[in-house]
């Protein structure tokens, strides 16, 4: 490719970064001049100067309950990928099994979590582990689905190969079976990375739990109690910045470990 | 269709040798029918020797890459019996005797380098990784593709990718070489071109390879014999022997001798899909010999 021959704004890498950033600015300098030309109060709609300062000032309360919020979602991604990936090896193992138990798979995943979120936090004791459980419930489904089929995504004559040289079933798990995997894994975890941070912002929600246990969600619903529509927009403005983040970063980790041999990472460039 | 037991003793009196030739392939009134009654392939007797080079010819849906897998123990047979070097095909394997599969396809795991790819039946055999580096170096030497040892398959030609798997194919020093239409997926110059890389390999590792094609001129080329085969149902309609001196060229395909081979396999094979009359011809064999 001759990238380098073409001018700055040409090139596929300037443009992925430059282009969104001009809607952004777009789109700030309108809400500001929307906001500031009509005179609109804050309670209803803040500007983003005012958002951004409002960070600034509160930021004591929602560092601290970002934290918090990023710590639920951490762990149940993390407990959603662990089980998800235990779920999909006795899936494969063999047909009965996943014939038997997908149903329950989806079940899980159609009930709507805000339905479940209050037995659960019932049930569970302590508060974080409650929406630990929430939230990993939520992020689940996609890791299950996604590696299952990976799992089964083996190509017929490669399969037939192992059989060939009489693999052993270890070996066509290690050498094949995972491999072939991947890609559809950390498909499933690019999706449950979000779906992690959604569940546990509606578990919060739905624990409503305040004091040291704070997070975003319940900085969110404080800030409506209070009419603090500034301190509202600036907490949401961190729970979708952590999002992209996570987003990115799973992103980032899957170019990592398929490097330039799966079609996907390759194909845009 | 009991051609081949009386000629394997007719060519044992004349010369009664002391200790008499394993044949590397017998079979025995193979035949498949799938559970649902397609009948793939109707009963096929074949013997071939060590050292041959026998295709199995014939259009598509004619059973030859049944057949193929059925030797290489892929696929069981649904009545009759095949042996390998005189043992049932599952009880081979005892380490002396190898045999090696090559796919239509590279069938190359995408995310391994051409090494590792090469290397897999012996990492899957516990070979030490010294030793089998020094070994698929040989094989990656032999189809020439040993600058491309790190290079991933994506990044290689489509032949490249058919040599990487050849290579893999001879890394474990098979004794039997079977090929289900290996070059079918590439063009007609490459095709050439690893068809007479492929009759080089044979004659200096002294393999046995059956090899299946829908390319008469392939067939020809390549073989000591080719069994032609007819489709609806899969059977054998004829075996031609190819007794054209080795090595062989591309010169050898302009020959008037070659045109008669081609046209004899032609013949036969339109013989037997023009419309039947009587049943009982089904599987007359003319042992034609030119």
């Amino acid at each position: 490719m001759s990238t380098k021959a073409l001018p700055l704004m040409r090139q596929p890498r300037v443009q992925r970064i430059a282009y969104p950033a001009l809607v952004a600015i777009v789109l700030i300098a309108a809400w500001q001049g929307l906001v500031t030309g009509m005179d609109l109060p804050p309670y209803l709609v803040p500007s983003p100067f005012l958002m951004v300062k409002t960070l600034v000032t509160d930021w004591r309360a929602l560092g601290s309950a970002l934290l918090v919020t990023l710590e639920i979602t951490v762990l149940a991604f993390v407990v959603a990928t662990v089980a998800g990936v235990l779920i999909s090896f006795l899936f494969v193992q063999s047909k009965q099994i996943e014939t038997a138990l997908f149903p329950y798979a989806v079940l899980l995943q159609v009930t709507p979590i805000v339905a479940v979120a209050p037995l659960i936090i019932i049930w569970v004791k302590n508060p974080t582990w409650a929406m630990v459980v929430c939230a990993s419930l939520v992020a689940l489904f996609p890791i299950i689905s996604n590696t299952t089929l990976g799992l089964r995504s083996i190509e017929p004559d490669l399969q037939s190969y192992f059989k060939l040289n009489r693999a052993t079933r270890w070996q066509q798990l290690v050498r094949l079976r995972i491999p072939s995997a991947l890609p559809y894994f950390f498909g499933g975890l690019r999706i449950s990375s979000g779906l992690a941070l959604i569940g546990a912002v509606v578990a919060e929600f739905v624990a409503g739990t305040g004091g040291s246990g704070a997070g975003l969600a319940y900085q969110i619903l404080q800030a409506g109690f209070q009419l603090n529509i500034p301190r509202m927009f600036a907490a949401l403005l961190l729970i979708s910045l952590t999002g992209v983040v996570l987003f990115a970063a799973m992103a980032w980790l899957t170019r990592r470990v398929l490097g330039p041999w799966h079609a996907s990472e390759t194909s845009h460039d | 269709m009991n051609l081949h037991e009386p000629d394997a003793r007719v060519l044992a009196v004349p010369a009664p040798p002391a200790t008499p030739a394993v044949p590397a392939v017998e079979i025995l009134s193979t035949e498949k029918t799938y559970p649902d009654g397609t009948r793939a392939l109707q009963p096929v007797d074949l013997v071939i020797e060590e050292g041959e080079f026998v295709t199995l010819l014939g259009p598509s849906g004619c059973g030859k890459s049944t057949l193929l897998k059925m030797i290489a123990g892929l696929l069981e047979p649904s009545d009759g019996r095949l042996l390998l070097w005189r043992r049932p095909v599952a009880e081979l394997h005892s380490c002396t005797h190898k045999v090696a599969f090559v796919f239509q396809s590279p069938t190359l795991m995408p995310w391994a380098s051409v090494q590792s790819n090469v290397r897999l039946p012996l990492d899957l055999a516990g070979v030490p990784r010294r030793q089998a580096n020094a070994r698929v170096g040989e094989a990656l030497e032999l189809v020439g593709l040993h600058k491309f040892s790190g290079a991933l398959p994506r990044a290689l030609s489509g032949g490249m990718q058919m040599r990487v798997s050849i290579a893999r194919g001879l890394v474990t020093q098979p004794d039997l070489l079977l090929m289900d239409e290996p070059f079918g997926a590439l063009d007609e110059i490459t095709r050439h071109k690893l068809d007479t890389e492929l009759l080089a390999l044979w004659a200096q590792k002294k393999l046995t390879v059956v090899f299946v094609t829908h390319s008469i001129h392939e067939a020809v080329f390549l073989s000591t014999r080719v069994v032609m085969m007819a489709a609806r149902p899969g059977r054998v309609v004829d075996e031609v022997r190819i007794a054209e001196p080795y090595p062989r060229t591309p010169d050898f395909m302009v020959t008037p001798q070659f045109s008669r081979y081609a046209k004899q396999l032609q013949d036969s094979l339109l013989r037997a899909s023009a419309p039947r009359y009587d049943d009982s011809h089904d599987d007359s064999h003319h042992e034609a010999q030119p």
